[in-house]
């Protein structure tokens, strides 16, 4: 069941929009912000909200990969693949966060705390290579400068 | 017409075609994958590139999608220019990158579209070398296998099952090289034409599951132009077989009728053909131990004969499930007197009406294509996708017409399907349904009535006294009835091409009735209107034309006659009738003698049984709800006793003599007796070649050329190759020999053309893409309209219903899987059906003290059943909904008042 406050943020939402069907990609995200990530009951929630079949938000909700249909840790970071970061030393700043949190892109760590995944292009070629966490940019990323952006995370 | 030229050679063209559909339509080659030729135009896989000219002196031209490409007046493209068919087989090799090339385990290989375009496009050598995304697949039911590696994303599937058909579960998961195509989670694919998934994918992604069970490859199958059993629209078929037993059911194009698409019922429902229980010989009941003996094949006509002797101590039961023919033998047999058309009483009643109102009436029996074609439509009483399962699919079709009629205004041909889809958003015309609860369509609905049969009645003679003063009046209605009746009236007025829809399944004359006035009250205002009436079995309507008397009526003057023998063809009578009167008839007559293909109750009563051959081993004719007259063909032979029903009876006429039947070797001679000697019948009728005809001296082969095998098939029996059986029913072979062209229209066992091996060939066979096989469609009408008729519109307006205090009216509630008797014993099919129950709505459950999971006693006709109960939201007050011809409920007539009960656990 949809939450009062989901309920709410929805028809916010709804308010701006010809089609209830429009709301999917909000909802989808505002449902993702109250649980952490999107359950198969989330789904079947949201679509009995909406009038849209499971199946056909689904379909929404995988084509994002910033939607998670499975669980993600406290943090998500986004490390760019994308060709300027690539260029810049996207493989040795991937190689060195595995090794620091001992997860591999798509892993969360055993503490729940990070889910790294990679994302293409964080608009910030010019600062390249970058990364973020949650809502947060880091850029001219070297291996060094780790150590100091993990620590606020403890 | 505009002409476009084609590597510089000029054609004409029809106005407002894509380049690839003209293309097409010329009969040239050029490689597609998201293009369908129902489906539409997405421009999505870029298959169909092709290099366009600015005009005759541009030399560069670039690169454009042909199915996207309107060819306009002077058009000028190039299909070989190296840069358009390098870049085409470059397509295929991206699309490849991830597929697995498992061809020969794959159930498509060998009638796949893509193995068709790789090769066409010269694509002949893979180069990739690296590790290939894999999917897991899912399980959907007993109709369609899943194997989506081989998926090469051009977005057909979804675009059928979605847009096309209305399905909400299938859907395209995920993105870039990872996309699937599948269901949110494993289960039953929802959708009751899932079953052309199995055609519309140009892989092997979806295939027949039930093909699996037995599978064999397309150019092994010996196959026949047939028509489906399984309702009265006659879908059009192909029915393939390999070693005696019958594979697959495929679509076979006809653009009057099914077009490109079956539903499930018709696609799956085969495979009784090959069960246990059919009669493979015939045989007698001895006298003392009642068990069934195998007799010969001329003892078992003789002893028929002799029974048969006397005509007047003789009936004969025919079927709306058997042919033409071998009703019409029956009824040679036994004089039109004595002949009764297996139906009941009622049913008899209602497709006599139905005949009636096609045949003297100004509104034109509508073809599923007219369905397709309307734009305004009234539904009285039939749920369609349970009754007519196509008919819902073409209705599905025709909301959209008025919305795309502004598209095509708006400058966007229709073919363009995204951009229609865009600019028309859920808009709908109008469809007004007028049922006793909800039904599939309602999503599509404009608006909907509940309400028990003679009140839905009722609001059909509201809205054609809305068009015609002269058509009675209905006293007392509801205002918001009376409205949506007004507002039904107006969009039917306004419309091009208005269609009311009703049919038999509620068995309500008066439904039928008041369809019939809201037809010819648009005629009288000037409309060509459209009427189409569903009746309940494949031939229901050949029934009518032979006239013959109902079951009841039947078994009355087996009581009341000297009536010593009965002769039932093709027909489960316990289905029809109670079981109080089927003993009752048991005991009236001294012999029984049953022709049928599957064992069943009846065959059971029998004291002579004959084997019938089925749709798939005997040939025929039937007609349609439409009136449309279709051949079926025979698929194969086998070595029994099996054979068409009327070939027994002429064995018996033949020993009679009381009728000439020498000439009745051959279909032919059979139907054409039969138009002679029926009065409804005028003239000569031509449904399709006769078995004379021949292209340059051949028959029609019913098979491939490549097919294999066919000297060594039999070599468990006999080193010898044996003589393929002789078919003096028709002029298809039985084998691979024959005339090796383009098939005609109507003769069309397997559909194949150079470079073409999948159904997509089929485009082969049209004049045009969309348009009728080359020939002509097959089959042929024989109700045509009387345009100038005024006849007198129908008077008796029924009271409306009101609920009876601890009586409930039961009304039949009909199920795609389940209700059919044919379909119900195949194995797919058998797994879809419902269990037995009773609906009612939430408040008389809540009145009768029951719950989600009570189960409720109700007494019938003098019978006691317990079932669970299904909440129906919309079901009125006052009735319950049964399940037809599920095991529980045979013979109970419906509608009737019964009794129900919570039941005592
Ligand atoms: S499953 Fe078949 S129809 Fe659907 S996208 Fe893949 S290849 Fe096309
Ligand atoms: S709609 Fe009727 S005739 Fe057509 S395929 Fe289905 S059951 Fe057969
Ligand atoms: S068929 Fe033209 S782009 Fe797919």
């Amino acid at each position: 069941m949809l939450s009062p406050e989901e309920k709410h943020e929805i028809d916010e939402e709804l308010k701006h929009l010809p089609y209830k069907e429009s709301a999917a990609i909000d909802a989808l995200k505002i449902v993702q912000n109250h649980r952490g990530w999107v359950t198969d009951e989330a789904l079947d929630d949201v679509g009995e909200y909406l009038d849209m079949s499971p199946d056909a938000l689904d379909s929404i909700a995988t084509f994002y990969n910033l939607i998670f249909r499975k669980p993600v840790g406290e943090h998500v970071i986004r490390i760019c693949d994308s060709v300027s970061c690539y260029l810049t030393g996207y493989e040795n700043l991937r190689d060195a966060i595995t090794k620091k949190l001992g997860i591999k892109l798509g892993g969360t760590t055993e503490d729940n705390k990070f889910t790294f995944l990679p994302i293409q292009c964080l608009g910030t070629c010019d600062h390249a290579p970058a990364m973020m966490i949650d809502d947060e940019l880091y850029r001219d990323l070297t291996p060094e400068k780790l150590d100091e952006i993990f620590a606020q995370y403890k | 017409m505009p002409t476009i030229y084609i590597d510089d050679n000029p054609y004409e063209v029809k106005e407002g075609k894509n380049l690839l559909d003209a293309v097409l339509s010329l009969g040239e080659d050029l490689p597609y994958f998201c293009w369908h030729p129902d489906l539409g135009s997405v421009g999505a896989c870029r298959q169909c590139a092709v290099i366009q000219f600015q005009d005759e002196e541009d030399e560069q031209g670039r690169l454009v999608m042909a199915c996207m490409t309107p060819a306009s007046e002077g058009t000028r493209i190039s299909i070989q220019h190296p840069d358009a068919s390098q870049f085409r087989e470059n397509v295929i090799e991206w699309l490849m990158v991830n597929h697995p090339h498992d061809c020969p385990v794959c159930d498509e290989g060998g009638e796949c579209h893509l193995q068709d375009m790789t090769v066409m496009s010269g694509h002949n050598y893979r180069d990739f070398r690296f590790k290939k995304r894999t999917h897991r697949n899912q399980d959907l039911g007993p109709f369609i296998n899943h194997e989506m590696n081989r998926c090469i994303a051009c977005y057909r599937c979804v675009r059928y099952y979605r847009d096309y058909a209305g399905g909400g579960d299938l859907q395209a998961f995920a993105a870039h090289d990872h996309v699937y195509f599948g269901r949110h989670e494993d289960g039953v694919l929802e959708s009751e034409f899932s079953g052309n998934l199995v055609e519309v994918c140009p892989t092997g992604v979806f295939t027949d599951k039930t093909l699996k069970r037995h599978y064999t490859r397309k150019w092994d199958l010996q196959s026949a132009p047939s028509i489906c059993n399984h309702c009265g629209l006659g879908c059009n078929t192909i029915a393939g077989e390999r070693y005696g037993t019958l594979r697959r059911i495929l679509n076979r194009y006809n653009s009057s009728v099914n077009g490109s698409f079956l539903c499930d019922r018709g696609r799956f429902g085969y495979e009784f053909v090959n069960d246990d229980a059919r009669i493979l010989t015939p045989v007698m009941k001895n006298v003392e131990t009642r068990q069934f003996e195998e007799v010969s094949e001329d003892d078992a006509v003789a002893k028929i004969a002799e029974l048969t002797r006397d005509k007047n101590s003789v009936i004969g039961i025919g079927s709306p499930r058997a042919s033409l023919e071998s009703n019409f033998a029956l009824r040679t047999l036994v004089g039109s007197n004595r002949y009764s058309s297996g139906m009941s009483n009622a049913e008899t009643e209602l497709v006599n009406l139905s005949r009636q109102i096609l045949n003297d009436g100004p509104a034109h029996s509508a073809s599923l294509k007219d369905v397709e074609k309307s734009d305004a439509v009234l539904v009285l009483g039939e749920d369609l996708t349970n009754t007519a399962p196509m008919m819902a699919l073409a209705v599905r079709q025709a909301v959209r017409n008025q919305p795309v009629e502004k598209a095509k205004q708006a400058g966007i041909p229709e073919w363009n399907d995204n951009a229609v889809r865009e600019l028309i958003q859920d808009e709908k015309g109008p469809l007004y349904l007028a049922t006793p609860t909800n039904t599939k369509l309602d999503d599509v609905a404009t608006k909907t009535y509940n309400a028990a049969p003679q009140d839905l009645a009722r609001f059909g003679f509201a809205v054609a006294q809305f068009l015609a003063e002269e058509s009675p009046k209905v006293i007392g209605l509801d205002e918001d009835v009376k409205s949506m009746a007004k507002s039904a009236a107006d969009a039917l007025k306004n419309a091009k091409r208005p269609l009311v829809i009703s049919g038999t399944s509620l068995l309500n004359k008066s439904l039928i009735q008041s369809a019939a006035n809201v037809a010819w009250s648009l005629c009288a205002n000037g409309k060509k209107a459209e009427i189409a009436l569903t009746v309940p079995e494949a031939n229901s309507m050949g029934m009518s034309f032979l006239e013959g008397q109902g079951i009841e009526s039947a078994f009355e003057r087996a009581a009341s006659d000297d009536i010593k023998t009965a002769i039932i063809l093709e027909n489960d009578l316990t289905r029809r009738v109670d079981s109080k009167a089927w003993n009752q008839f048991l005991k009236n007559v001294e012999n029984i003698v049953v022709i049928d293909h599957l064992e069943n109750e009846t065959t059971a009563a029998a004291d002579i049984l004959l084997p019938a051959g089925t749709f798939a081993d005997s040939d025929g004719t039937l007609i349609n709800n439409e009136g449309r007259a279709q051949r079926f063909f025979q698929a194969f032979e086998d070595d029994s006793a099996v054979q068409e029903s009327w070939r027994w009876l002429q064995g018996v006429l033949d020993l009679g003599k009381d009728t000439d039947v020498s000439d009745w070797y051959s279909l032919d001679n059979v139907f054409s007796a039969m138009t002679k000697s029926v009065d409804t019948f005028k003239g000569d009728i031509v449904v399709a070649p006769d078995a004379k005809f021949r292209i340059n001296d051949q028959k029609i082969p019913r098979s491939p050329y490549r097919y294999s095998g066919r000297t060594a098939m039999k070599a468990n029996v006999d080193i010898h190759v044996h003589k393929p059986p002789q078919d003096p029913d028709s002029p298809l072979s039985f084998s691979m020999e024959g005339y090796s062209g383009k098939q005609p229209s109507g003769l069309t066992s397997f559909f194949w053309s150079p470079g073409w091996n999948s159904v997509q060939s089929t485009n082969k066979y049209k004049n045009e893409v969309g348009g009728e096989l080359r020939g002509g469609d097959p089959g042929i009408r024989l109700i045509e309209p009387k345009r100038n008729a005024s006849p007198k519109y129908f008077t008796e307006v029924p009271e409306p219903f009101s609920p009876r205090e601890g009586e409930w009216l039961s009304i039949p509630l009909h199920h795609i899987f389940g209700s059919e008797e044919l379909s119900a014993k195949s194995f797919g099919l058998s797994k879809r059906a419902p269990e037995p129950y009773v609906a009612l709505n939430p408040s008389s459950a809540e009145k009768l003290g029951l719950q989600m999971e009570s189960r409720v006693s109700v007494k019938l006709d003098g019978t006691e059943h317990t079932l669970p109960i299904t909440l129906h939201e919309n079901l009125p007050d006052g009735v319950i909904g049964l399940p037809v011809g599920l095991p529980d409920f045979n013979g109970i007539p419906l509608p009737n008042w019964s009794k129900i009960s919570g039941a005592t656990e």
